[in-house]
């Protein structure tokens, strides 16, 4: 993969982010929130960190795995898979409509290339990514596997009997991130069910925690994906915490949670994309 | 009462359904290096212990946390491994069902379910333990291929031969020791019945354990008069439609015997398949809408109306309304 600069890799966010507005946009429905908060992070892992093929193949052996579990943002998702290569930036038009790949949330059924698993369940991709990690580890594949999670998802039980398993096993070759934007369908985490200190927890269940202050600046995300690689084969799981903006890009969509479902209007899409230069082509 | 019977099958030993998965498991794990194991806190009830101790590399302790057991499950095949999980059938099913759904059946996840200790027979733990709604659960997932094979050479052959099938498979045992009458050589075909016994007044489709209480009651009803036709329903899912409609074309009724609720389990797939194509009496052997409770498993098949007297009553009912 030929190397990006930063201006390059934000170029290539304005056009995620022009994408996932205009596919939840035609649809009327889909989550815009979240997804714009990770732009930035889906950006870096998919156009600068992950050693991945394009020639998709469901095992992916020596290669570098993402797993996304929080799957209602799965527009910025097909956005990069697509952007990447993996399927016509044209299919986002499909995006949640009858006889689509591009399901209201990720399927592996409908045979869209670059997802390997469905997700829509909260809870669920962490263990999915613990067991690709340990696979490659009896196959001495030192490939690295990631997974992106919600911070209201981590108020599912299974993330806890995995985060407890992983340390166990010295899953090492797995980076976790959580996307700590502090906002759940009904309202702040800290209302609905305070988080509290996941680095608190995750560092005593036996993780090694790291923070990226700064999840909607690209150099901060790229740095932080960076420091987590270099910590892998340590005998610890990775954790890195990404603290975005929920609605980020957009300045009416911003750190609040009643963007986290909602489809724009025909005005709020103009003035939206008015805000985010078109870089690669809209499709 | 078995001894003084002329029965068509006989047997010699008594063991347990899952150590024919237990064993199967091993020779699985043999023959191809990528079948890997993980078990929920239940190495020796599961009897994956002989694995575990040969491949040590391909052997996940998950402790007491069956959900993301089949989460890792899933994830491991993405390399390619052919993973089996084993817990009790209850903790296979009910208390993972959305985790099976999602990321095994519908990812299409070729991830071995292996549930030991199902139905009453499981005995003195008490209802908690046993479930009877596991088959129902898991035949109505999309993709979810289902198994109950009756005794220890048919387990284990059944093991052997979902290491070898791509696809989700839920794979049904139990703990009582009970009798080896099928040929320890066998090939196990999934979703092929197998016919037992030849007749012609009625035919009894029967699964698992009960498959044994049907080779009885065939000898049962044969005394009497009765000519029953005895059909080893060992595939769930995929159903041998086929082999149904053929006998009970032949016979014109039908009883299905097995360790499981009435509601979801293999009665109702034999009733929906006549349903569709040749309408025809059928009865029930099966628990009715209710949760077992402790005893021995012999107590229990009493109590609960799962052994061979039980068949012959309703063969016998089902016969008068031919």
């Amino acid at each position: 993969m030929e190397k990006k600069s930063i201006e390059q890799l934000e170029q290539i966010a304005s056009q995620v982010r022009r994408d996932c507005l205009r596919m939840v946009h035609a649809v009327q429905s889909g989550h815009p929130g979240a997804s714009l908060g990770c732009t930035e992070f889906f950006t870096a892992l998919y156009f600068d960190q992950l050693n991945h093929n394009s020639d998709f193949k469901m095992e992916g052996k020596g290669e570098d795995l993402f797993f996304l579990s929080n799957g209602h943002i799965s527009p910025v998702w097909y956005s990069v898979l697509s952007r990447s290569g993996y399927f016509s930036p044209e299919e986002m038009k499909t995006f949640r409509k009858l006889d689509s790949r591009l399901q209201g949330h990720p399927a592996t059924e409908e045979g869209l290339p670059g997802i390997r698993i469905a997700s829509g369940s909260l809870g669920q991709g962490l263990s999915v990514a613990i067991g690709a990690a340990q696979a490659k580890k009896i196959d001495g594949d030192d490939s690295t596997v990631y997974v992106l999670m919600g911070d209201g998802e981590q108020e599912e039980g299974q993330i806890w009997e995995a985060a407890m398993y992983a340390a166990h096993w010295k899953v090492d070759n797995l980076i976790a991130t959580i996307d700590l934007n502090r906002q759940q369908i009904d309202g702040p985490t800290e209302k609905i069910m305070d988080l509290i200190d996941l680095r608190a927890k995750y560092e005593s269940f036996g993780w090694t925690v790291i923070d990226t202050l700064k999840g909607n600046d690209m150099k901060s995300v790229v740095e932080g994906l960076e420091k987590a690689k270099s910590l892998t084969g340590n005998g610890k799981p990775i954790l890195n915490l990404l603290h975005t903006e929920m609605g980020y890009g957009v300045d009416f969509m911003v750190g609040t949670h009643k963007w986290h479902g909602v489809a724009p209007s025909d005005e709020q899409l103009a003035d939206a994309l008015g805000q985010l230069p078109e870089t690669l082509g809209d499709y | 009462m078995e001894n003084t019977l002329d029965l068509k099958f006989n047997y010699t030993e008594k063991k347990d359904t899952r150590s024919g998965f237990g064993d199967g498991f091993l020779e699985a794990g043999r023959k191809n290096p990528n079948v890997v194991g993980l078990c929920a806190d239940l190495i020796g009830s599961l009897k994956m212990g002989a694995f575990q101790k040969e491949f040590p590399e391909r052997f996940f302790q998950t402790g007491i946390a069956e959900a993301n057991m089949m989460g890792i499950a899933a994830g491991m095949t993405i390399n390619g491994k052919i993973p089996f999980t084993g817990t009790f059938a209850n903790f296979s099913t009910g208390r993972v069902y959305d985790q099976i759904r999602q990321s095994i059946a519908y990812s299409g996840k070729n991830v071995k379910i292996c549930a030991s200790h199902a139905g009453l027979t499981l005995g003195e733990d008490g209802a908690t333990h046993q479930i009877l709604e596991d088959m129902g659960m898991m035949k109505m997932l999309p993709h979810m291929t289902v198994i109950n094979p009756c005794d220890y050479n048919q387990t284990k052959a059944a093991t052997i031969a979902i290491a070898e099938y791509e696809g989700p498979v839920y794979l049904r045992f139990g703990r009582p020791s009970w009798p080896i009458f099928t040929d320890p050589a066998q090939k196990f075909e999934i979703g092929k019945a197998w016919k037992m016994i030849e007749g012609t007044d009625v035919t009894i489709f029967a699964t698992g354990h009960l498959v044994w209480e049907a080779v009885v009651a065939e000898a049962m009803l044969r005394a009497e008069g009765i000519s029953a036709e005895v059909i080893n329903i060992h595939t769930i899912k995929p159903l041998d439609e086929e082999a149904i409609l053929d006998s009970v074309a032949k016979t014109g009724c039908a009883v299905c015997a097995e360790e499981h609720q009435y509601n979801g389990g293999l009665g109702d797939s034999v009733a929906q398949t006549l349903a569709r194509n040749n309408p025809a009496p059928m009865e029930y052997v099966g628990v009715n809408d209710s949760f077992g409770e402790s005893g021995t498993p012999t107590q229990l098949l009493d109590k609960y109306g799962l052994d061979a007297a039980n068949i012959v009553a309703a063969a016998k009912k089902v016969l008068a309304r031919k």
